[in-house]
């Protein structure tokens, strides 16, 4: 099947396969995600959420298709996209503070060997406020909380001031005041015409926080508005016979 | 002592000390990318380059000494011998741990086995050669203080430009990668600059405790600090340090190794630091933790003084308290009571003891200003964590005595007006029982 892939789409995929060893983790994807959503990528353990998002950023090597970041391949635009990794994927006892974190998300603009100097401070210090942690910007990271941590590396993806945002699990065990706050954030990021694609795991939560959904298990189940694709039909081919957590989802339907 | 006579000396102590400052910088960035035993198996790989250079050279009808070829010989088995263990990890399930196991072992005893019989080819004058595996600093001469020295600073100029890659590189890979910054080649020059240290450092320090002088002085400095540009200067001055240090003793006692020596003196550096550190040696943490306890305790022992005085009439007064009603209040023991009297004493909380009779316990008139001052900030405390309970736990610190400096005068006021028209001192949110 021919898709169309139109330039304006801040993320558009096309016919991708990304295996390990001959193992396919993702298969066929075909995605067209428009301009301004809250895009939720939902699916099982294991279904190559973040498979998917590795390779969209280009940090996996595909097996086939492509991934255009507004019309270009990643390389040309990748200053355009702001990355939020795992928390797990890097060590919070590294010697930084919570401020030479975010401070990070300036250094690509700030090229090779210029070190970090005031106005990226104060970008990093401007970030920290709007995740709501300035007071602890001086702390080391390992004595922040969970929480705390998560915020941390969402204000180096707002240091990044980006167009599309990839979000790997943002709210995996955070408190509910944390995750309150990065749901408004992400609504403000929207509001303002900015993408973001969140790896999500809670049923529960996605047809309250997001506006697009992307159902995924190893292929695209169904790609849409949240109020036409999140439905007991899709959740069935996404979840397989996971039933317990299929009442949930449907208990969610039923609520929103 | 540590002023030596000889101009050379004085060039081999000013030349390690330099190596170990470019040690102790990069292997910083080696410590902090989870690398160092990838640091071991490249110095043990040098061992057959160095052979089969000395070889070659000899056949090539020279000595066999000359310090670059054999050096160069070391930095290609070196790498090949990271690329095995590379190999190795990659392409079979086996762990980091087996890989440079394998390597490290397999490349020295080929390396013992070819030093062995290059020693008996005609022309060979192989006498020093040992000097690589356990470092001389005896042996060296001006040129290679030199080929050191060059190299150290090098290695520290560029470890130093590129400190803000690095530090990406180490600290969040994916990230750096997402951002356009090429990670691959970065990995590979960190790689470089640990290879040219090694590689240079072999004469001095030797093959098989170089990777001390790369990880020590890295692991020693966080003890001290939780900033990264601080540990890389501390770092480089305790590698410098245990360079300049082991070198001079190892030129005043001929007969003693450098290598040793300077792994000795970085140990000790590196125990100092492990039990004085101050961003996490083990008695600054004991000490603090002793402090919170104290300072927990006193809040504790005042808070429990102040609402036994609340039981026994309003408006509260300062009037001696039973001190059995003081141990059934909270869940102390009769020891740590009379521990903490005594802390209380010492700080004029409690008003000295007057005679024979212990029983009662009298608040000194600061002790209750401090008492009625604690117990009104924990029930602000409380009072804060009910009606702002949207405000997550971990975001606030319960410690009773910085209810101002967290919280702000403002918001102290405001809870204050809520709790209108009740006394000055807010009455407990739950009930207290006193027995």
């Amino acid at each position: 099947m021919q898709h169309e892939h139109s330039p304006e789409f801040p993320l558009a995929v096309h016919d991708l396969t990304v295996a390990y060893q001959r193992k396919p983790v993702i298969w066929d994807v075909d995605l067209n995600i428009p301009e301004g959503k809250l895009v939720g990528i939902v699916g099982p353990n294991g279904a190559g959420k973040s498979t998917l998002l590795k390779a969209c950023l280009d940090l996996i090597p595909k097996t086939s298709g492509w991934v255009h970041i507004y019309g270009e391949p990643y390389r040309t635009n990748r200053h355009l996209v702001g990355y939020v990794p795992q928390r797990e994927s890097v060590d919070w006892d590294f010697p930084v503070s919570a401020l030479d974190v975010v401070a990070m998300g300036t250094y690509r603009r700030l090229g090779w060997f210029r070190p970090v100097g005031k106005p990226e401070r104060t970008i990093a210090m401007e970030a920290l406020e709007k995740v709501g942690i300035a007071h602890l910007a001086g702390r080391q990271i390992s004595q922040l909380s969970g929480g705390q941590q998560q915020r941390v590396f969402l204000a180096r993806a707002l240091a990044q001031d980006a167009k599309v945002y990839f979000m790997d699990e943002p709210f995996a065990a955070v408190d509910a005041a944390t995750e309150q706050a990065i749901v408004t954030l992400l609504k403000e990021l929207r509001d303002s015409g900015r993408t973001c694609l969140v790896v999500h795991h809670d049923l529960a939560t996605v047809a309250q926080y997001f506006d697009w959904l992307v159902l995924l298990n190893l292929r695209v189940v169904a790609s849409g508005p949240t109020s036409e694709v999140f439905n007991n039909d899709n959740l069935k081919k996404t979840y397989g016979g996971k039933l317990s957590l299929l009442d949930h989802a449907a208990e969610a339907i039923r609520r929103s | 002592m540590l002023l030596l006579q000889s101009y050379n000396t004085r060039l081999v102590v000013l030349g390690t000390a330099l190596l170990g400052l470019a040690c102790g910088l990069i292997g910083a960035f080696l410590l902090l990318r989870k690398r160092s035993l990838m640091g071991d198996a490249l110095s043990h790989a040098t061992l057959p380059g160095i052979g089969i250079a000395f070889g070659v050279m000899v056949v090539a009808g020279g000595t066999g000494k000359n310090l670059l070829g054999l050096l160069f010989g070391a930095t290609i088995s070196g790498v090949l011998g990271v690329l095995c263990m590379l190999a190795i990890r990659n392409t079979t399930r086996l762990r980091d741990d087996v890989a440079m196991g394998f390597v490290l072992s397999v490349f020295f005893g080929t390396g013992v086995a070819i030093l062995r019989m290059v020693q008996t080819l005609p022309g060979a004058q192989a006498a020093g050669l040992e000097s690589f595996i356990y470092g001389k600093v005896a042996s060296m001469v001006f040129s290679d203080i030199i080929l050191i020295s060059v190299v150290a600073i090098l290695a520290s100029v560029t470890a130093l430009l590129l400190l803000k890659e690095f530090t990406l590189l180490c600290f969040d890979e994916a990230f750096a990668a997402s951002t356009g910054w090429p990670v691959l080649r970065l990995d590979i020059l960190l790689l470089v600059l640990v290879t040219a240290v090694t590689v240079t450092g072999l004469q001095a320090v030797g093959l098989i405790l170089i990777i001390a002088f790369l990880i020590i002085p890295a692991a020693a400095a966080r003890f001290w600090t939780h900033r990264l540009p601080r540990m890389l200067w501390l770092s480089a001055g305790m590698g410098a340090l245990s360079g300049w240090l082991g070198a001079s003793v190892s030129a005043l006692f001929a007969d003693l190794p450098t290598g040793a020596l300077i792994v000795l003196t970085a140990a000790l550096i590196f125990l100092i630091s492990l039990l004085f550190g101050t961003a996490r040696g083990v008695v600054p943490k004991l000490l603090d933790q002793a402090k919170l306890q104290r300072r927990i305790g006193r809040q504790h022992l005042l808070r429990a003084a102040y609402e036994i005085l609340e039981s026994m009439g309003q408006p509260v007064s300062n009037q001696p308290i039973p001190r059995e009603l003081l141990l059934e209040h909270r869940s102390w023991s009769n020891a740590e009571l009379v521990r903490l009297l005594a802390h209380a004493r010492q700080e004029d909380h409690l008003e000295p003891e007057t005679g024979p009779d212990s029983s009662m316990i009298h608040l000194s008139e600061p002790g209750f200003g401090e008492a009625s001052r604690i117990t009104r900030n924990h029930r602000l405390w409380e009072l804060y964590l009910i009606t702002h309970a949207d405000i997550a736990p971990s975001h606030v610190d319960r410690d009773a005595d910085l209810v101002e400096h967290i919280l702000g005068a403002e918001m102290v006021r405001a809870l204050e007006a809520e709790l209108r028209p009740r006394p000055v001192i807010p009455k407990s949110p739950h009930h207290i029982e006193v027995r």
